[in-house]
């Protein structure tokens, strides 16, 4: 899979086959493609070439086994719901269209805010909670989607030490419950204790497997270090080309 | 301007039903209507572009007519509709290739095409057409009076009343109630696209759908509008009352209810203001439409001012009550720290210093009426519930004061004024020794 921004490649030639039942950390310095290399999957950018399955199937036919948790900063935290009214959110797919969201939705929707320990917020317009808890509510809304693989941009930014807690709880007792969770993750130092695998990506993959294998030194330089400049000039050229043609 | 009927006389404002009613309806549904669709487009913080569609629908009526050479109402409203859904498509092709911002995109696009529609107007002028750039901002209200309307409310309320709805209002009844009906159905999916469009997107429905269903309809309503009401009560229906309801709650089905409400009030408020207002003083009517308009920014003005949540007045009170709440909370501190050293009162001046600003004497009579401190000849003392009230205060500083020395690393003489904040704040400190940093016994 190859995906472009106005046509300057962000990622190239990027192949993964994804193994069930583990936690995985996407890595990678700024810039590297990690929240593109979601999107892509999730067909909110387009590609300009390769394709992605999920379980041999198109991302349409398996929209209800996957779900997605965006960065935090992504939404206007202003906008006049509630914290339970997001998370309900979570279950509009399987509401589906022109159906509102009935007592049963909203029961589910509470027990899921009640595994990240945010049901006493659930009457709060989201702009009174604080980072950790707006974290919180994504993670709630992205268990009421009950799918089977979960991608979560940068859960872990910005949040406090309980928020943190929380998050590794879930993913733990999402794995525990044989799902698999894609998650963009910026601390390195936390990524032996809280992961199996890691995706190791500077505008490709650098290096892809399980965390004691993978997460070497030797990886982790070639991800970070100077060696991909070629490749960056490269993207600049190729926009170049495009737009002069 | 001559009355051809009496006029009814509902305490002091005349309300005459041949010239007033259909005008009336005209504006409140056009109100209505816009108001409602305005919520999401507040939302979404395009705003804009309830401006930029009904600026361009100038040149969109010009075209069809000087393709169709009629004015027949469906060619314009065809012709109108085309050139709506051609500016949010326009706009958002300069955002994306020209890389600007939303609000510089509609902008540049709505100012050229009302710009287009001027020039051809002009163009058209000279072969003798009648069409006039004016109409389409205040629209044309006044050709709405109803030639023979009945004198009574008996024969108003017959059927036979229908046939005489002029097609303005007829076709502003179809588009309020399409939009009402849209913001009804569509209610769920309009919230997740607008505040989350790509999990939205994920969850299978479509964000970029939604916005232009929604621009669709947007393009509509101020099409719908134009032609009686003008494009200044469209542009400001489309933003005052989904801005003053967003003022009233913070839920977004109330929002919505408020909206429509306020839409009521300013559509049929305003249309009075205009018209039996001025009758009073045995003036001629103003403009209805850029009063109606007029109502809904002063509704505006006035939540913002007096909105019980997010009003100026609200949070002048709450920063007051605050204040006025630390100004007790220390004046309990400085007793509480004089009867540890063993002294029987507090000075004026040591007060003044403590109190940093609130007057002393204010202060004491407010601490007095919550029956935290008696005043005896002179001297100021905590009573039992203040005392214990004292205590907390005290012991909060200097658990802050604990936790900012030996968790945060603070030097020990420079927590004080930070402790002195904290100590205000609910949030308590966590537990510590009985000891602060400075040697004293921690409450």
């Amino acid at each position: 899979m190859t995906v472009a921004y106005q046509r300057k490649p962000v990622l190239w030639d990027v192949d993964y086959d994804a193994p069930p039942n583990r936690l995985v950390a996407i890595v990678g310095p700024n810039g590297a493609g990690k929240s593109t290399l979601i999107k892509a999957c999730l067909g909110l950018v387009p590609r300009a070439s390769g394709q992605v399955e999920f379980w041999g199937q198109s991302y349409r036919n398996s929209r209800a086994r996957v779900g997605y948790v965006p960065q935090r900063e992504s939404v206007d935290w202003d906008f006049p719901v509630s914290a339970l009214d997001v998370v309900c959110m979570g279950r509009y797919r399987r509401i589906g269209w022109f159906r509102p969201v009935t007592g049963t939705h909203k029961a589910a929707a509470l027990a899921c805010m009640d595994r990240v320990s945010m049901r006493d917020y659930a009457g709060r317009q989201i702009s009174q909670l604080s980072g950790g808890q707006q974290q919180r509510v994504f993670l709630a809304r992205a268990l009421a989607q009950e799918a089977d693989l979960y991608f979560m941009d940068e859960p872990f930014a910005g949040v406090d030490a309980a928020t943190e807690r929380a998050i590794v709880d879930v993913l733990r007792e999402l794995k525990s419950a044989g799902k698999t969770v894609m998650v963009v993750h910026h601390d390195l130092q936390t990524v032996p204790e809280y992961f199996d695998d890691v995706i190791l990506l500077n505008m490709r993959i650098v290096a892809a497997g399980p965390v004691r294998d993978v997460f070497t030194k030797d990886n982790l330089h070639k991800t970070y270090g100077g060696r991909l400049t070629l490749l960056s000039e490269a993207s600049d050229a190729v926009a170049r080309a495009a737009g002069e043609l | 301007m001559t009355s051809p009927f009496e006029p009814l006389s509902i305490g002091v404002i005349t309300f005459n039903v041949g010239l007033d009613l259909f005008p009336m309806l005209a504006a409140t549904l056009a109100a209505v209507g816009c108001g409602v669709l305005g919520n999401f487009l507040v939302l979404r913080r395009l705003s804009l572009m309830g401006d930029a569609i009904s600026h361009s629908v100038l040149p969109g009526l010009v075209i069809a007519f000087l393709i169709a050479s009629t004015r027949s109402p469906l060619i314009m409203f065809a012709g109108a509709s085309i050139a709506g859904i051609a500016t949010v498509v326009l706009v958002e092709l300069v955002k994306k290739l020209g890389r600007v911002e939303p609000g510089a995109a509609m902008g540049v696009v709505f100012s050229i095409l009302f710009a287009l529609g001027v020039l051809l107007i002009e163009s058209a002028a000279v072969r003798h057409i009648d069409l006039d750039a004016e109409c389409v901002l205040h629209g044309q209200l006044e050709t709405l009076v109803w030639y023979g309307a009945p004198e009574s409310v008996a024969e108003l309320l017959k059927l036979s009343t229908l046939d005489a709805v002029p097609r303005q209002v007829t076709t502003l009844a179809v588009m309020a109630t399409l939009s009402l009906a849209f913001i009804g159905v569509f209610f769920k999916e309009l919230r997740i696209a607008a505040f989350d469009p790509d999990l939205a997107t994920t969850q299978g429905f479509n964000a970029t759908l939604m916005h232009f269903l929604l621009m669709i309809f947007v393009a509509a309503a101020t099409v719908a509008s134009f032609e009686a009401v003008g494009s200044i009560l469209v542009i400001a229906m489309l933003v005052c009352p989904a801005a003053t309801a967003r003022l009233l709650t913070d839920r977004l089905a109330a929002q919505i209810g408020w909206s429509v409400a306020i839409s009521l009030v300013c559509g049929i408020g305003g249309y009075l203001a205009a018209t039996a207002v001025p009758a009073m003083f045995a003036r001629d009517a103003v403009n209805a439409a850029g009063c109606i308009s007029m109502v809904a920014g002063a509704l505006l003005a006035l939540a913002i001012i007096a909105s019980p949540k997010h009003g100026v007045v609200t949070r002048f009170i709450r920063h007051k009550r605050f204040a006025q709440r630390i100004a007790v909370e220390d004046l309990l501190a400085a007793l509480y720290r004089a009867s540890e050293a063993d002294i029987e009162s507090v000075t004026p001046e040591r007060l003044a210093a403590v109190l940093a600003g609130h007057s002393p004497s204010e202060t004491i009579a407010r601490a007095a009426r919550e029956g935290l401190v008696s005043t005896h000849a002179g001297t100021i003392r905590l009573t039992a519930s203040g005392h214990l009230a004292a205590m907390n205060i005290v012991r909060r500083h200097r658990l802050w004061e604990h936790y900012l020395v030996d968790e945060a690393g603070f030097a020990p003489d420079h927590v004080h004024s930070a402790a002195e904040q904290l100590e205000h704040v609910i949030t308590n400190p966590p537990v510590g020794p009985d000891r602060d940093p400075h040697g004293r016994r921690i409450p």
